[in-house]
């Protein structure tokens, strides 16, 4: 039994331009999948399609079947929103890329935080103050009660995406859909960050769908890679195979940048 | 910049710790803002349980001047002119908050309705809006008029729909703004329901906004209603209204000049004030401005 089966997923915008073609792979319960590709690849709208939040005037086809632990084994592609806003949270849910336009800008952290333990645990009143403490507590976060207190613009970059993967746990997902989580922030926080990601996905068990452009950061954190581009899956395989062996072109690409990297980094530390 | 002075880590700052300067200063323009009107607000409130002398009492003696017991004189009728002034505020004050309140309720829900509408709807309700916004408020106010009677309540009913108009397509842009946000699609990948996402994110992130413009629209609102009671357009007397007393004093501006100037002078104290009531709620209702400017 698949956590996520997604077979034959095609988005396609307005004026009927393909952005997502025909990719296909299923998710096991606490797998690990990076997607990657360059910009304008389609990794974000795949997520969304899963997520059954594609963009208004895009069309999806296809299959998306979330099958969580606990939920009604549901095709999310053509579902009623009733039926899909059960799933979002429980089932999968999204940390993006940008977490200062990924938090309401006008609402304190600790109520955002809040929101999704409220609903998903029920807690109310001074255990809902507490368990919002606790998440906090949990993403590593440094004196948890003035962060529930300040707005998002009065935290750091590395800071808020603590609090939006706070957000994402809080809602117990089976599978946490990671959108370049790393990309807007500095180098060294992204190691952090990646470090905090990998360390809390393992110890809930979740299934753990990463999204970069990144290949060093990719196969820090997964054991299977999908290689997108322009909508379409290039390549798939263990992380390993992928990095030693690439077989299509543009995944040659991107080892051999990876590689230069890091030989650069070898050379310099000489 | 010499090389001592690289910032540390970016920590929180505690949002008590230090009140920033742009807010002291909104606050500032809010006080004197908030003196401004309120200081017309309670003559207003005064009018309601005493006056001078009574409105239609013309026992004074045409164009008096100041002096007891007219203490401002009266107007080319007899009537007092103190009177006549407080009276006015209540009927500015009325004017004002009554068509904020009926251009604010029409106009929000109508521009939320725009704002979550997609293609044919949206289009058909800003087609709409257009056609609302280009119609002229006096033409508009003469056929309240017609249809009803000169009144303050045809007064407040005109300018109440020329300004939902307004309201509507402010709001209609602030939803599609806010719907657009990574936030709203955030929290819907969590599972928040589409009312508890206007609830919670949508009006309160239009709602700064919202509110500094229907402050602004309130002293356009006061403004109007003086212009409509000048045209003969506006509540009728025995009850007062500066825009008709302005009106009234032309004739004789000459020989009484503060029968126009007093009138006048309250129009600009209340106006302003409410203008800077708004200018500085700017500051106070959003949170992410208090830091910047």
């Amino acid at each position: 039994m698949s956590l996520l089966d997604v077979s034959e997923l095609t988005v396609r915008s307005a004026d009927g331009r393909a952005l997502v073609s025909g990719v296909s792979f299923t998710m096991e319960p606490g797998a690990r999948l990076g997607l990657i590709g360059e910009s304008g690849s389609g990794k974000s709208l795949t997520a969304l399609a899963i997520m059954g939040l594609a963009p208004a005037g895009m069309t999806v086809s296809g299959s998306v079947v979330l099958d969580a632990p606990g939920l009604v084994r549901t095709e999310v592609v053509g579902a009623a929103e009733r039926r899909l806003n059960g799933l979002r949270g429980r089932a999968a849910t999204v940390v993006f890329q940008e977490p200062l336009t990924a938090l309401d800008p006008l609402m304190k952290v600790g109520h955002q935080l809040a929101e999704p333990l409220r609903r998903v645990r029920g807690l109310r009143g001074a255990a809902l103050r507490k368990a919002v403490l606790a998440a906090l507590e949990e993403v590593r976060l440094t004196d948890p009660g003035r962060i529930a207190k300040a707005y998002p613009h009065e935290i750091s970059g590395g800071q808020r995406q603590r609090v939006a993967i706070a957000m994402a746990l809080a809602c117990e997902p089976a599978l946490l859909i990671a959108d370049e989580p790393t990309t807007a922030l500095d180098v060294t926080v992204q190691a952090e960050v990646l470090a905090l990601l990998d360390g809390l996905v393992s110890a809930r068990g979740m299934a753990l769908l990463f999204i970069s452009h990144d290949l060093a950061v990719v196969s820090a954190v997964t054991d299977d890679v999908l290689v997108l581009k322009d909508g379409e899956a290039v390549e798939s395989g263990r992380v390993l195979d992928i990095v030693n062996t690439p077989r299509h072109p543009y995944t040659r690409d991107l080892v051999g940048s990876a590689r230069q990297l890091d030989s650069a980094l070898d050379w310099s530390r000489r | 910049m010499s090389q001592t002075n690289i910032p540390g880590p970016i920590k929180a700052t505690d949002p008590d710790s230090t009140v920033p300067a742009a807010r002291r200063r909104g606050s500032a323009t809010l006080l004197i803002g908030c003196v401004l009107a309120g200081a017309v607000v309670a003559v207003a409130i005064v009018s309601l349980f005493w006056v001078p002398f009574a409105p239609e009492d013309t026992s004074g003696g045409r164009l008096a001047p100041p002096g007891p017991p007219h203490l401002l004189g009266t107007d080319k009728l007899g009537r007092d002119l103190l009177t006549q002034l407080m009276i006015g505020a209540r009927v500015a004050l009325t004017a004002g908050i009554g068509s904020v309140a009926l251009g604010g309720i029409l106009g929000v829900a109508g521009g939320l309705l725009a704002g979550f509408a997609t293609r044919w709807l949206d289009d058909t309700i800003s087609a709409l809006l257009d056609i609302l916004i280009a119609f002229p408020t006096l033409l508009l106010a003469m056929l309240v008029v017609a249809a009803r009677e000169a009144s303050l309540s045809s007064a407040i009913l005109a300018i109440g729909l020329a300004m939902s108009a307004i309201v509507a397509r402010l709001t209609r842009v602030l939803v599609k703004r806010v719907l657009a946000q990574d936030y709203i699609t955030a929290s819907r990948t969590s599972g928040t329901s589409w009312p508890r996402v206007v609830a919670e994110h949508v009006l309160p992130n239009i709602w700064p906004t919202l509110l500094v413009n229907l402050a602004l629209q309130l002293g356009l609102a006061v403004l109007a209603e003086a212009s409509l009671s000048y045209l003969g357009l506006g509540a009728p007397p025995p009850n007062a209204s500066w825009g008709r007393m302005l009106q009234e004093a032309q004739a004789t501006v000459l020989t009484a000049p503060l029968g126009a100037i007093a009138p006048g002078v309250l129009l600009v104290v209340l106006v302003v004030g409410v203008n800077l009531v708004a200018d500085g709620l700017r500051d106070v209702a959003d949170p992410t401005r208090r830091r910047t400017r």
